[in-house]
């Protein structure tokens, strides 16, 4: 077991003061030690996607990341995408289109969704294709995450 | 079926909320103060006998709590069938939770290590020091069987399945075909893989297991037979599930493992696999090889099918026994008429990974087969594709139908319901198939390497014997349904949830679901093999009637109405032809039989019901899969341009999930069809142990999957007419994209082996000099 | 799959990074850029470096800019930095739609392009660019800086001549001439998955003729690689359909491709023929 760092990681605007080996990902410390447990861990080498959160509103995956690099740095997760009780209107476009069936691949879907639609509100068809292409999903054969993230960009353009 | 006011709507989930707002609990979210984390030490060779094993070096590392080897636990047994799987001749393939004396596949389990957190047990689990000493290692079932123990080879059955008069119909056939044909390995590989959680309470004296899924009553029976406890000293959990698709919730060594851990070590104990051990140690399933044969008359009426099966199970027999190989055999023939049969199974071990069910098991396998060779008698008779099924299929006055074989152990098939014909139509009508015929001749006379195929399939489901469900209305109104279902992402809840409100008249989305816990009601059937909505769902719909007859039957009293004039609107009774009169909540009427309720009477407390359904018989869906591709002849890469799943489900629950269920599986089919396998080399090392290997489909690869739900032939043989769909999507796959890329090459008989990766597809174009 | 310990440093400048990186270099210190690659094979144990220099703060290293007609791309610089065209001209859009064959969106966030070249993986995207266009990168020390062609420093499968306490700074990727007109073709199984095999190919039109002709070749053998037989087959004749072929076949032979239990040496070589022709007509269009 090799010393333990302290540092502070800020995750959806909240500071955790946390300790850590240098080899705890990202991804296991987010879950582990500040207990946002949304982002989930489906492969641990960077394919299949349910680690996305945003760094620094990038769209990233957590298991590939150390979190010992990660102080100072803006930190979201599934859990700051909706504001109270009120779901993020992709969260609310994946309910109404059936965007999901087990869930465990949705966390990660959001992010990554969030990240590109945040930066690029009207990107194409075909790029949007391309990103969502990133992450894995086993349960809905896709069409239902790409009608859904497509009605959230309407719905964002709105707000 | 009348149409109802909730069932049949495809409404939003219930499941949905926790689950987009990332609290959801998955069994790796669940943490149990002063827990250890478990890491398993696993065989790095495919056959050896284990000379000796040194664990000192990590019982050494600070943070490691203890180590286990098969001598730590001598009391505990292999890994059990489940109850109605038990086959004395198979039982002595069954898997020890850790290897005793010899490892047969890469992944095998041999030393458990417990520590206090998962980096240090990884650590610890790569200081042990394991010295083999190599045995002959098979890696497919058409090597000649070895010794799987003194005395016993690794040719664990032979089975058969016959009816008709075979022999006879092949002599005087007008043509015999044959065919050699093999599906390849793969398996469901959810996104969540799996995990378990034992923790045992001294003060209750009960055992829990955290992380179940699936089957979750059935594996406790199968445990509490195991660990020789009591099923009431035994509680079995799930939480949510990623994803199940057969694999998840059947029994591994590892679920045994943290539960024999916990009550010894006296601490919690947690694992979770990784993605690594999940594509070595999970159930594989699909890998057979088949020599099928068919006799045709010369209108190319099937006269008999033959098939000689060769069967990869891997290193152990697993819960399933020769379940797979079986549904193989017994689906082969599938909705066409077939007057004779016979099929027989070399069910062999391998030193692979063990295999088990992978959604729609020996179904995908045995569509993919029966499909080739009608596709290769029409094209040796030089009929269409379509108009040789037509010929073949079996008739909606032949239903129901029977399918008796001669062997007294294996089980006779009666087909419910069903017009093939009809849905074969719609199918053809709604993709179009006529015209296009017409633009892929254009498209191939312009160059383009383009083809159609198709899989016609039957599927099964609502298999018996029997479920029950607890329907509870509490004094606010709050409606729980009690099941022994199981939720693996599918949208269990919603689908229950829809079924009680249309019969007892209340919003579905104030009704509570549980199921898979094992504490909370005393049987279950869990969600297997096309089971839940059929049993479950029949189960909640008498029962929820019965909570409904109760309500009325008390609020006929206080409302001085009879039963018959009152009905249940959003949770309240009122009179149908005066729905502005009288009224009473069924929270109110809940109150009133309360336990000492003045107006109570005769009546047993409480406003609740528990009933069984026993259906009579298992339910027959059925269904087409047709396909376009497109073959780039420089790559030999595959491009699925179209693919249609046309599917009657009897009735469908929620047509939302329905399409999501049939959508979701098609896409798994073209993963199976085209790119995923678990190859090994010829040391039965893994090659596809990694999500960069083992090839599931992204975005990038998936077609519009254009959907076609029927209700046209309901069950007879449950209350609801449902017969399920959630094996559906993708049975037919394999077929139909064979059939697709035959016909787009222009050699209709090409495609005999599953997936038809790049490679191999040029490897047959090359062969032709292209 | 959870990484061995390491030690940890985050220099902030490129002199303090390679002080670390003459300690620890030699007992099997790693640098840790994107991660991408690095960080996956260490949650297969796989690699199990005693130390990572993380150089991801160091902003000098940051920089992306042309100079005396090349572009020069410091060791941090993103494969996302290219989603946007880079350069002016052709170049720009080119190694755009090269970009996009690696990995997928979030990977390119954070994998980089000098990360690409130390990591020599065979199927690299920049690895063959580098090789194509005839990069080269400068490796810095305690002991000095040297410049290493790209040719020179991909010797094998994930197999550079870095030495252990060397950092690799910056790539210098020569722009062709204006006129030059450059394709590319790759094949993978799936979308963002490492290519089985990929082409870039580059000429010139002088007086209807191809010169100055390139067809590199990666995915295919141990080490991208430009053919000589097949840009002998292009130079001097006419760009066309007759031509990219010949120059196809003459690829496909010339190659000594890997072979594993997927990919047959047959297989490779209809790959390298394929893609060559489809990289030379993209170059045409």
């Amino acid at each position: 077991m090799s010393a333990r760092v302290n540092l502070t990681l800020n995750i959806n605007e909240r500071d955790y003061a946390v300790s850590v080996e240098p080899r705890h990902t990202l991804a296991d410390v987010i879950r582990d030690q500040c207990g946002l447990t949304g982002t989930h861990l489906g492969c641990e080498h960077g394919v299949c996607g349910s680690c996305t959160i945003l760094l620094d509103g990038e769209p990233v995956r957590a298991c590939l990341i150390f979190a010992v690099q990660c102080d100072g740095q803006e930190i979201r997760t599934v859990e700051g995408l909706s504001e109270g009780n009120e779901l993020h209107p992709l969260q609310a476009s994946f309910r109404d289109n059936h965007a999901l069936q087990c869930g465990y691949c949705t966390p990660g879907f959001l992010m990554l969704a969030a990240g590109i639609l945040e930066r690029n509100p009207s990107i194409s068809d075909e790029d949007l294709r391309d990103v969502l292409s990133s992450n894995i999903c086993r349960c809905t054969g896709y069409a239902n995450i790409v009608k859904a993230v497509r009605a959230a960009v309407a719905e964002m353009g709105r707000r | 079926m009348p149409e109802g006011k909730v069932l049949g709507k495809p409404v939003t989930r219930l499941e949905d909320q926790p689950l987009v707002t990332g609290r959801g609990r998955y069994v790796g979210d669940i943490n149990f103060p002063h827990q250890l984390h478990m890491r398993i030490a696993r065989s790095v060779h495919a056959h050896a006998e284990i000379r000796s094993i040194d664990t000192s070096r990590a019982r050494a590392l600070p943070g490691v709590f203890a180590v286990w080897t098969s001598d730590d636990i001598p009391e505990v047994g292999p890994v059990d069938f489940r109850a109605d799987r038990a086959s004395e001749v198979l039982k002595p393939y069954r898997q020890p939770v850790l290897a005793r004396g010899r490892v047969r596949y890469v992944g095998d389990p041999v030393v458990a290590i417990f520590a206090e957190d998962a980096y240090v047990a990884e650590d610890a689990a790569e200081l042990v020091d394991i010295d083999y000493s190599p045995l002959r290692i098979i890696v497919s079932a058409d090597e000649d069987p070895g010794e799987f123990e003194p005395g016993r080879t690794t040719e664990a059955a032979f089975l058969t399945h016959t009816f008709g008069d075979v022999d006879g119909a092949f002599a005087k056939a007008h043509k015999v075909i044959e065919l050699d044909l093999h599906t390849g390995r793969h398996s469901g590989v959810p996104l969540e893989t799996r995990g378990a959680i034992g923790r045992y309470d001294a003060a209750t004296d009960i055992l829990e297991l955290h992380g179940a899924a699936k089957v979750l009553h059935r594996n406790r029976d199968t445990l509490v037979n195991m660990l020789g406890c009591n099923p009431d000293q035994l509680h079995v959990h799930e939480s949510h599930v990623g994803g199940g698709f057969g694999i998840r919730g059947e029994l591994y060594p590892e679920d045994v493992l943290v539960l024999v851990a916990a009550k010894r070590l006296g601490r919690p104990v947690k694992w979770i696999e990784d993605r690594y051990e999940h594509l070595m140690c999970a159930n594989q399933g699909r890998e057979q090889h088949h020599l099928a044969r068919v006799a045709v008359d010369k209108d190319g009426r099937i006269l008999a099918m033959e098939d000689k099966i060769f069967h990869d199970q891997g290193g152990y027999v697993r819960t399933h026994g020769y379940n797979v190989a079986n549904r193989t055999m017994c689906m082969l023939t599938g909705l066409y008429d077939v007057p004779a049969f016979r099929a027989v199974t070399h069910y062999r071990l391998t030193n692979k990974t063990p295999c088990a069910t992978y959604r729609a098991p020996g179904r995908f396998e045995s569509t993919f087969v029966r499909e080739r060779l009608v596709d290769a008698v029409a094209a040796e008779l030089g009929l269409d594709p379509v108009e040789i099924r037509r010929r073949n299929l079996i008739r909606p006055e032949q239903m129901p139908y029977k399918l008796e074989f001669d062997e007294a152990n294996v089980e006779n098939l009666e087909f419910d319901s069903g017009d093939y014909p009809l849905l074969f139509k719609k199918a053809l009508d709604m993709f179009g198939w006529n015209t296009l015929q017409e633009e892929l001749k254009r498209r191939r006379a312009a160059g383009e390497m383009i083809g159609a195929g198709m899989g016609l399939f039957l599927e099964e489901g609502g298999r018996g014997p029997s479920d029950g469900a607890r329907i509870a209305v509490d004094s606010r109104g709050g409606v729980e349904v009690v099941t022994g279902g199981a939720s693996l992402g599918q949208g269990f809840e919603t689908a229950m949830a829809q079924i009680c409100a249309e019969a007892l008249g209340v919003d579905y989305r104030k009704i509570r679901v549980i199921h898979g816990q094992t504490d909370r009601i005393p049987y279950g059937i869990g969600a297997h093999a096309t089971r839940a909505t059929v049993l479950t769902g029949g189960a909640v719909h008498v029962t929820a009637l019965a909570v409904r007859a109760k309500a009325l039957d008390m609020a006929s009293e206080l409302l001085q109405l009879p039963v018959d004039s009152l009905e249940i609107v959003d949770g309240t009774v009122r009179q149908r032809s005066n729905p502005r009169g009288p009224t009473i909540t069924l929270g109110d009427i809940a109150k009133r039989l309360a336990p000492g309720s003045k107006v109570l009477g005769g009546r047993q407390p409480g406003l609740w019901a528990e009933e069984f359904f026993n259906p009579k018989d298992t339910v027959f869906p059925y269904g087409v899969h047709l396909a376009v591709v497109k073959v780039d002849p420089g790559t030999g890469g595959v491009t699925v341009e179209r693919f249609m799943v046309a599917y009657d489900v009897g009735r469908a629950v929620n047509p939302a999930m329905v399409e999501g269920q049939l959508v979701g599986g098609c896409l798994q089919g073209l993963g199976g069809a085209l790119y995923e396998e678990f190859i090994y080399d010829d040391q039965g090392q893994p090659l596809a142990a990694t999500l960069a290997d083992y090839l599931l489909p992204t975005l990038g690869e998936a077609p519009d999957i254009e959907v076609l739900i029927t209700e046209d032939a309901p069950s007879p043989l449950n209350p609801l007419g449902i017969k399920s769909a959630g094996e559906g999507g993708i049975n037919g796959v394999g077929a139909a994209i064979a059939g697709a890329i035959g016909d787009a090459i222009g050699r209709p008989g090409a495609i005999r082996r599953m997936p038809v990766t790049p490679q191999r597809l040029r490897d047959i174009l090359r062969a032709d000099g292209r | 799959m959870k990484p061995s310990a390491f030690r940890y440093h985050r220099p902030g400048s490129i002199a303090e990074a390679v002080d670390v990186l003459a300690d620890v270099g030699p007992d099997q210190g790693r640098v840790l850029a994107g991660g991408q690659s690095l960080v996956p094979s260490m949650a297969f144990r796989l690699a199990a470096p005693s130390t990572l220099v993380d150089i991801n703060r160091i902003e000098e290293l940051g920089h992306l800019s042309v100079q005396d007609g090349s572009l020069v791309i410091g060791a941090c610089v993103r494969h996302a930095a290219f989603h946007r065209s880079v350069v002016d001209g052709v170049p720009g859009p080119f190694l755009t739609r090269v970009a996009r064959h690696i990995g997928h969106y979030p990977i390119r966030q954070r994998g980089t392009f000098c990360g690409s070249l130390a990591q020599a993986d065979p199927a690299s995207e920049w690895c063959l660019v580098a090789v194509a266009l005839g990069a080269s990168v400068t490796a810095a020390s305690k002991r000095g800086t040297r410049r290493i062609e790209a040719t020179d420093l991909i010797v094998g499968a994930m197999t550079t001549t870095l030495a252990e306490d060397e950092l690799l700074t910056e790539a210098c990727l020569p722009l062709p001439a204006p006129e030059t007109r450059l394709g590319f073709a790759e094949f993978s199984r799936r979308a963002g998955d490492f290519a089985l095999a990929m082409v870039l190919a580059s000429y010139r039109v002088v007086d209807g003729r191809i010169a100055g002709a390139c067809v590199a070749v990666g995915g295919a053998e141990d080490r991208p690689r430009r053919i000589a037989a097949a840009e002998m087959a292009l130079d001097g004749n006419p760009p066309g359909a007759e031509t990219f072929a010949a120059a196809g076949g003459a690829a496909a032979e010339a190659l000594d491709p890997m072979e594993d239990a997927q990919t047959s040496v047959a297989y490779r070589r209809d790959l390298v023929r394929t893609l060559t022709s489809r990289a030379l007509e993209r170059a045409a269009a």
